[in-house]
């Protein structure tokens, strides 16, 4: 085991895999001569060359087709994009062809390619540059959706969507980068694609959170603990597809849940999972489902107004006291 | 490089109002002009053989053929959804098809059947497609608008207008990646190109030498548009210009220029991983799609394009050239119907998916959630 940050542990990955087949190569804005403007990609270049790790002009509908049509025909491509904001504007090549490609070709054209970059709130850049966009990309049957919250998972679910044959949306925690944490040395650690992971064993409450919001929940669950209440926390790791039945079975045990996430509350992943608790574990709910979301607004600039839009531990703590009836 | 692609480019512009233009409508010397057309193309059979110049033809009036059954068979219902014919527009795709390989990589939009033809999907799969069928190339998933068959290089249909113009910029990409020596074709309307995906690619393919041909199939109208009210600037080859991409303008009415300047473009292509963007000049006979009652052009319009049908005028190129006699074309003609027949008893005969296949290929590498 060595510590190391999610930044470390996704340059890792990207340098093994990089290192283990031929046909993956690198592709993005800075992730070459810059090392990547998060530093993700820190040293690929001199160790792969240019014809591995490439620096593409600012064109994200271009190389983001252009990634998925090099994967239509036999490579494996890793598109970052700085950020997944301006994923956005590569929307139609990742929905249109990336996502249906199998399908509308009758299964003859497979898209192994990584779509990968920092997502969700960052600090304090306003509404343009911070916003959580799972929700967009987990609707679409065809994508798989990864969002990782520990540099072990960072680096054993990027590996495995490397060699996926599925296009991956693989969105990385903007503020999470310099966390640091515990990442088995052997080159061969995976994580697979799928599985949730329990991070915190309880029996009162089940805290359901994703990406930022898992080490806000464990701190909540560390509180709650001293108030008497024993919370569980998973992490459902992969978005798409869901792993809802190691939530299912933990709602069975706790009968309570309280879903925690920085997105939008609308439409969004906290509201399906919400219904697949209905749908498959009504009868053993002793209290309604309980969300916990970032407010239903653009991202302010102000840090007090940001600070009062993105969840914190105080809210999860009141939300799992809420469903508990303590209060 | 830049004197070469300038030269070319001059070439093409001195000569466009000259040599390869098709008629003005306002011009009065249409026939005339026709004439020194088929006279260019008898210049351009010289170096093809007999077989080679009789299987043009074939291919092109196989398309024609097919599309007017597909035609009859949308109004009778056996075709859903939107259907885009390619009558008119045969030479593009038989004479630039002509000038590749089988191994090489071809993406279209969804006016696709010719071209699928042309690279040689058979009329029954083809056929079987359209009526959404368990045999169709697309295995009934694709319709019309989303033809694929990998072993023969047809990478697809694509229905999202200018949607495959990255994605062929990317196949050229891994061609070059591998070191090997296919070239991609790229086929897309004029509409396409005031689309941000067609200059996207564009300049990264120049930027990265990548071994990508951008076909422009400028039928003149973007559905009921002309391009003379969507672009600021129509003459589309000029485009290249802003990325020093080489460039040509070609006759589509031609099959023998067009395939002469893909094979051009093609030697760049394959010894020099260069792109190159063809204007080629063509003329859809039929509307947008099967449902579009034409109001935005004239009768008397199409017909002036009809004097230059491209089977019309490669037939009688043919005849004058005393390559085949008007024998030899009936029988021609009478194989294909037969082949278009078959594909039609072909696709009503084949069954239907079976519905298991609703939930199959979504995903290459399935995961049973939960399950390590």
């Amino acid at each position: 085991m060595s510590t190391i940050t999610i930044r470390e542990a996704l340059n890792q990955a990207l340098r093994e895999e990089l290192a283990r087949d031929e046909t993956v190569f690198l592709m993005g804005e800075e992730v070459a001569e810059y090392d990547g403007a998060y530093k993700v990609t820190k040293g690929l270049l001199h160790e792969f060359g240019s014809k591995r790790v490439i620096d593409t002009p600012i064109t994200e509908l271009g190389f983001a087709g252009l990634g998925v049509g090099a994967a239509m025909a036999g490579l494996r491509p890793v598109i970052e994009f700085m950020t997944f904001n301006f994923s956005i504007l590569a929307t139609d090549q990742i929905i249109n062809s990336a996502a249906k490609m199998l399908y509308m070709s009758g299964g003859q054209f497979k898209i192994p390619i990584v779509f990968r970059g920092p997502g969700g709130s960052a600090f304090q850049v306003s509404s343009q540059h911070s916003q959580a966009l799972e929700s967009w990309y987990a609707y679409f049957p065809g994508l798989k959706v990864v969002m990782p919250s520990t540099p072990a998972d960072a680096k054993g679910l990027l590996k495995s969507s490397i060699r996926d044959d599925d296009p991956v949306i693989f969105i990385e925690q903007e503020r999470m980068y310099g966390n640091k944490g515990e990442v088995p040395d052997d080159p061969d650690f995976t994580v697979p694609l799928g599985v949730a992971d329990v991070k915190r064993e309880g029996k009162d409450v089940t805290i359901v959170a994703r990406s930022l919001m898992v080490p806000l929940a464990l701190k909540a669950a560390e509180t709650l603990e001293q108030q008497g209440v024993s919370c569980e926390v998973i992490d459902p790791r992969t978005i798409r597809p869901l792993d809802i039945d190691t939530i299912v079975e933990s709602v069975k045990k706790t009968n309570r849940v309280v879903i925690a996430e920085e997105s939008h509350p609308h439409f969004g992943v906290s509201a399906e999972i919400s219904a697949e608790i209905m749908e498959r574990a009504f009868d053993y709910l002793d209290a309604p489902v309980k969300r916990v979301s970032g407010a239903d607004v653009p991202m302010p600039y102000a840090k007090n107004l940001e600070n009062l839009a993105i969840p914190d531990v105080n809210r999860i703590v009141a939300a799992v006291r809420e469903v508990a009836y303590l209060d | 490089m830049c004197l070469f692609v300038a030269s070319l480019i001059i070439r093409r512009f001195m000569s466009k109002q000259t040599i390869d233009a098709p008629p003005d409508l306002d011009s009065k010397q249409l026939k005339q002009e026709t004439n020194e057309v088929k006279q260019r193309q008898k210049d351009r059979l010289r170096g093809l053989g007999r077989d080679q110049l009789i299987e043009l033809y074939r291919q092109m009036l196989l398309i024609r053929r097919f599309e007017e059954k597909s035609a009859e068979a949308y109004v009778a219902g056996k075709i859903g959804g939107f259907c885009h014919l390619y009558i008119g527009q045969e030479a593009v795709a038989v004479g630039s098809i002509s000038a590749i390989r089988k191994d090489d990589i071809l993406l279209t939009s969804y006016r696709e059947h010719g071209l699928a033809l042309a690279k040689g999907i058979t009329p029954r799969s083809l056929m079987a497609e359209l009526f959404g069928k368990a045999t169709g190339c697309s295995k009934g998933k694709g319709g019309s608008m989303h033809m694929f068959q990998k072993d023969l290089g047809f990478y697809g249909g694509h229905a999202i207008v200018g949607g495959q113009i990255p994605l062929a910029s990317g196949t050229a990409f891994a061609t070059k990646y591998r070191g090997t020596d296919q070239v991609t074709l790229c086929y897309f309307g004029e509409a396409a190109v005031n689309q941000g995906a067609f200059h996207e690619s564009l300049n990264m393919a120049q930027l990265w030498k990548l071994p990508c041909i951008y076909i422009c199939e400028n039928n003149q109208y973007g559905m009921g548009t002309s391009l003379q009210r969507a672009m600021s600037l129509s003459d589309i080859w000029k485009k290249a210009c802003a990325y020093e991409m080489a460039s040509e303008f070609v006759d589509g009415m031609d099959v023998l220029a067009v395939r002469e300047a893909t094979a051009r473009a093609v030697e760049r292509a394959r010894k020099d991983y260069l792109p190159t963007l063809l204007e080629i000049r063509t003329y859809r006979f039929m509307g947008h799609s099967m449902s579009d009652p034409g109001n935005y052009r004239t009768r008397a319009e199409i017909e002036k394009y009809q004097e230059r049908d491209p089977i019309k005028l490669f037939s009688a190129t043919l005849l004058e050239e005393k390559i085949v006699d008007n024998k030899t074309l009936e029988e021609i003609d009478r194989k294909v119907r037969e082949e278009v027949e078959d594909s039609l008893r072909f696709a009503d005969e084949s069954p239907l998916p079976d519905p298991e296949e609703l939930y199959t290929d979504v995903y290459a590498d399935p995961i049973e959630p939960g399950r390590k």
